[in-house]
């Protein structure tokens, strides 16, 4: 996939093929000031750009794009999802709003970065929304991608702090992959571990949702 | 529906013990994790115990006489414990399913697909420490004040237990700094957060019991937690 395919500027503007430590160290570090509050998270990503070499807002916008698509897919789905069951309506609900509170940490953690966050992407996720069924089972590609990318980005973080708070997200991220899984008339996990997914991979997912 | 315990072996089995006892096994899982580099994972994870803040000095006293002098003292600690955890969670659901307490057939066979996977831990993590040099735990458990409390009380149980491991594997992340052996901490530790959250739901329990962000637990908050399981 060229970069020249990518609908939106925001995904454009991240280098796919070498995503850097420190865009890492960044990326997790938002995740801290989810955790920990932002005021604490400031001097910690200074910090660690300035031992890195280089800030890289871009990831973290990255990371909020991935997020703004998480939490407008559950949204529409809410919206347009005729017939939703009460279990799914539940669930859909719940994810949202842990979606939104990731949108609102990652978002507060570019502006700390001294960067711009990006707005929110045009997202088009075609007929997922016709039945419950076909909504359930992007649902659960979305979520199991979701939880591959973070396994995927995490060994490269370096602050123990800042990995603590992405596995605290990776965490709910599973928990939501499991419950839909589970709506979906599937076991929880396909196996005993779950696999990683570097950085093009994730990106290659969740191109074919995103329109200017 | 009872299931012997020489009916337990399935196909997956030898797979798995080729995993838990042979290296070449063991660095194509790591490669499976997505994690480059694998055949030095063992010997940075040696390396990546120069961390002295060790804040959970008191609560590996249940490990210490597993903790060699060595230079990978720390995470050998930490493996240990991990794998005190896994060998735990193996057991109660083998337990589980040999009693027949679960009659409800997909959630048993949930219950032994869990088993299965806590074995598949239970059997790298084993490797890792003799790896490193250590000597793997093999702690003695029971579980019959459980089992005699019927199906939801099991049920329950399997909750927290899942909840809780998931908690652990959150709480020593911080402190494992080979990249490619935390990749497979990691692998495990959301695939306990799946189990916690289906039988989080099965119980009736909201599947993010701390919302958006999952908090950790230390050593020193989990052994007492696990401690009336432990024989």
């Amino acid at each position: 996939m060229s970069r020249e395919n990518l609908a939106a500027p925001e995904l454009a503007a991240i280098d796919v093929k070498g995503v850097t430590r420190q865009s890492f160290l960044v990326r997790g570090a938002l995740t801290a000031g989810a955790v920990y509050g932002l005021g604490t998270v400031g001097p910690f990503v200074r910090h660690a750009i300035a031992q890195e070499g280089g800030g890289d807002v871009e990831v973290v916008n990255f990371a909020l794009t991935l997020e703004y698509l998480e939490a407008a897919f559950y949204q529409q789905a809410l919206e347009r999802v005729s017939g939703l069951s009460g279990d799914a309506r539940t669930l859909a609900t719940t994810i949202r709003e842990n979606e939104n509170e990731h949108v609102k940490a990652l978002q507060g953690t570019v502006k700390a970065l001294g960067g711009k966050p990006v707005k929110a992407p045009g997202v088009d996720f075609g007929d997922a929304f016709a039945s419950q069924q076909s909504f359930l089972m992007l649902a659960q590609t979305f979520e199991d991608t979701g939880v591959s990318a973070y396994n995927g980005a995490a060994p490269a973080i370096k602050s123990k702090d800042v990995l603590g708070a992405a596995g605290s997200i990776v965490q709910v991220e599973a928990r939501h992959a499991a419950a839909i899984r589970a709506l979906n008339g599937e076991q929880p996990a396909e196996g005993a571990f779950d696999p990683a997914l570097g950085a093009q991979e994730v990106l290659k997912a969740v191109q074919p949702f995103v329109r200017n | 529906m009872r299931t012997a315990p020489e009916e337990r072996g399935d196909a997956s089995r030898p797979a798995m013990e080729e995993l838990a006892n042979d290296p070449s096994s063991r660095k194509r899982f790591f490669k499976m994790m997505g994690a480059a580099g694998a055949a030095s994972a063992f010997a940075v994870f040696l390396a990546a115990c120069g961390d002295d803040d060790d804040q959970e000095g008191s609560a590996g006293n249940a490990m210490a006489e597993q903790k060699k002098e060595t230079a990978g003292g720390r995470d050998l600690q930490i493996v240990q414990y991990a794998l005190t955890l896994e060998h735990l969670e193996t057991d109660f659901y083998n337990a589980v399913v040999d009693s027949g307490v679960v009659k409800d057939k997909k959630l048993a066979e949930t219950a032994k697909l869990i088993r299965d996977a806590e074995q598949a831990h239970v059997d790298t993590l084993t490797g890792v420490v003799k790896d490193l040099g250590g000597t793997p735990v093999r702690p003695q458990t029971t579980f019959e004040s459980v089992l005699e409390g019927g199906e939801m009380k099991v049920l329950e149980t399997a909750a927290a237990v899942e909840n809780l491991g998931a908690a652990a594997y959150l709480g020593q992340a911080g402190r494992i700094r080979s990249k490619d052996l935390l990749a497979a901490a990691l692998s495990i530790h959301s695939v306990e957060a799946r189990h916690a959250a289906a039988l989080n739901q099965v119980v009736g329990k909201t599947i993010v019991p701390d919302g958006a962000f999952a908090k950790p637990a230390s050593m020193a908050e989990v052994l007492p937690l696990v401690k009336p399981f432990l024989a």
